[in-house]
């Protein structure tokens, strides 16, 4: 679903495909509902030990993080700091995990690549990124965690399953269409990187 | 005050002072941001400023670290040869660490390198990182401290360029770790660059580089205007906030220098994300502190 607030523009789990037509790399959105951070290891286990994720994402939201997460009583747990990880790690699973288990929206930190472009144009997904080093903001958008599991692989790896009002803000950097902000921008820095070693080497020969 | 009680004094007082260095960033740090933050007038750079502002403001308010990765400590120490506790000055350093982290609370970030187990207390063989520089007939101390975080530590780089490769040589070393590692360290960022005589020379002040004031210079006229032509050619990249583009990268590029072999250039970098958590505290013979990074903070 897709929800319009004080002009912010929110998806609302469970999100299909056609709620995604209409966004674009660059575009700025939120996300309510359900959340689950998912990293390194789990990644491996749905995909190389072909496992059955314990909490179901599909329409749904990941994020690539490790929480700091503070236990409370009756096996319920509060969000004390979480902020996003490095997306590429992921790269290399992130088409057959899109595949087998529909998540719709990914979350982390910096680009990623064709095999997660690939993905989202084939089966309709975006990965966006969260401002890194806000982690007390991104808490706060954490109204509850509702689940646990694979907690064998203690808290930075354990899924997370959040349900998070207007977590943000969430910048495209691949759309449905398979486009890459990243890669784009990344042709036009090494452009003009290369202007610039011109530009300052002409103003340095301090050696003669 | 007998020697116990002393070392307790400083321990407590630089645990706490580190704590603080978590939760708020330093004042050149923060002014620097928000002038950076109203000159740019595009709607992605914007909302990311504004994030960073509202966080830092939460941090404060809920009393949590304000990014997660509250990195190695590492402490710059310039020691009076009289000062009273020099003897025990490292031993303490390491024990105030272990503090905050459970005080503050940090994450735990020490990982001991081939037996491959983290520490869980933020201190290991050679960590937090010290470096000592010795100040003789002088009886105070001063402090830098630094949480190097993961993201911000992955971009440093070190080299021996050939002296024909020039400054010119130079600035394609450090304009190159701009576009491949750069953007993902945060920015913008505070990059310090060593040029000197061999690696380790160069690595040890490009890091003594982050440490100086936003908005200071080279007292060297020709090494003063290369930071300032890389400053303007980096943020000419438009790399950006969270390198999602943007008019400004750097907060600014400082560098450090010393004299070299005929035959090399060392050259290193080493950049300081957004979050840059520098603290700086000057401690007298009694102990009495005076910081200058953080205007307002009492420990
Ligand atoms: S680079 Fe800095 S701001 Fe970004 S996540 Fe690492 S420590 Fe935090």
């Amino acid at each position: 679903m897709v929800e319009y607030r004080d002009g912010k523009k929110i998806l609302v789990t469970p999100i299909s495909a056609d709620d995604l037509k209409d966004v674009h790399i660059g575009d700025i959105l939120y996300l309510s509902g359900s959340l689950t951070t998912c990293r390194d290891v789990a990644h491996r286990r749905v995909v190389e030990e072909g496992r059955e994720i314990p909490v179901d994402v599909r329409n749904n939201a990941i994020l690539h993080a490790g929480p700091i997460i503070r236990p409370l009583e009756n096996d319920k747990f509060e969000m004390v700091s979480v902020g996003p990880t490095t997306s590429m790690r992921m790269e290399k699973f992130e088409y057959e995990f899109v595949k087998t288990t529909g998540v719709r929206v990914i979350v982390g930190k910096g680009g990623m690549k064709e095999n997660t472009a690939n993905a989202c144009k084939d089966f309709g997904c975006i990965h966006c990124v969260i401002p890194a080093g806000n982690a007390v903001v991104a808490a706060v958008c954490v109204e509850e965690i509702e689940r646990a599991e694979w907690r064998d692989l203690g808290m930075p790896e354990t899924l997370w399953n959040c349900r998070v009002k207007e977590f943000g803000p969430l910048i495209v950097s691949i759309d449905a269409e398979g486009n890459n902000y990243f890669e784009e921008k990344k042709i036009e820095y090494n452009r003009k990187k290369d202007e610039q070693v011109e530009i300052i080497s002409k103003q340095v020969g301090f050696i003669k | 005050m007998n020697k116990e009680a002393q070392v307790q004094k400083m321990t407590d007082m630089m645990a706490k002072f580190v704590g603080y260095t978590g939760k708020k960033l330093p004042d050149d740090v923060i002014a620097k941001l928000q002038e950076l933050r109203e000159k740019e007038t595009e709607a992605l750079p914007k909302v990311i400023y504004d994030t960073m502002f509202r966080n830092q403001e939460l941090a404060v308010k809920l009393d949590r670290p304000s990014c997660q990765d509250t990195g190695v400590l590492q402490f710059w120490v310039k020691c009076g040869t009289g000062f009273p506790l020099i003897n025990e000055l490292e031993g303490l350093l390491k024990d105030a660490v272990v503090k905050a982290t459970f005080e503050t609370p940090l994450r735990h970030n020490s990982v001991e390198t081939f037996d491959e187990y983290n520490t869980g207390k933020n201190v290991g063989k050679g960590t937090p990182t010290v470096w000592w520089d010795i100040v003789p007939n002088w009886d105070g101390c001063e402090i830098y401290t630094y949480m190097a975080g993961g993201g911000c530590t992955l971009p440093g780089n070190a080299t021996v360029l050939m002296p024909g490769e020039g400054y010119e040589g130079v600035t394609k070393f450090v304009l190159d770790r701009m576009t491949s590692y750069g953007l993902n360290a945060c920015p913008p960022l505070l990059v310090g660059v060593g040029v000197a005589t061999s690696v380790e020379t160069a690595a040890l002040l490009s890091k003594k580089a982050l440490m100086r004031p936003i908005g200071s210079h080279n007292e060297n006229e020709r090494a003063a205007k290369m930071e300032k032509l890389l400053e303007d050619g980096i943020n000419a990249i438009g790399i950006g906030p969270q390198g999602m583009g943007g008019k400004y990268t750097v907060m600014g590029v400082h560098i450090e220098n010393t004299a070299r072999h005929p035959s090399a250039i060392g050259v290193a970098v080493n950049v300081g994300c957004w979050s840059h958590r520098r603290g700086h505290i000057i401690f007298d013979k009694d102990l009495n502190y005076t910081i200058t990074s953080h205007s307002g903070c009492v420990l």
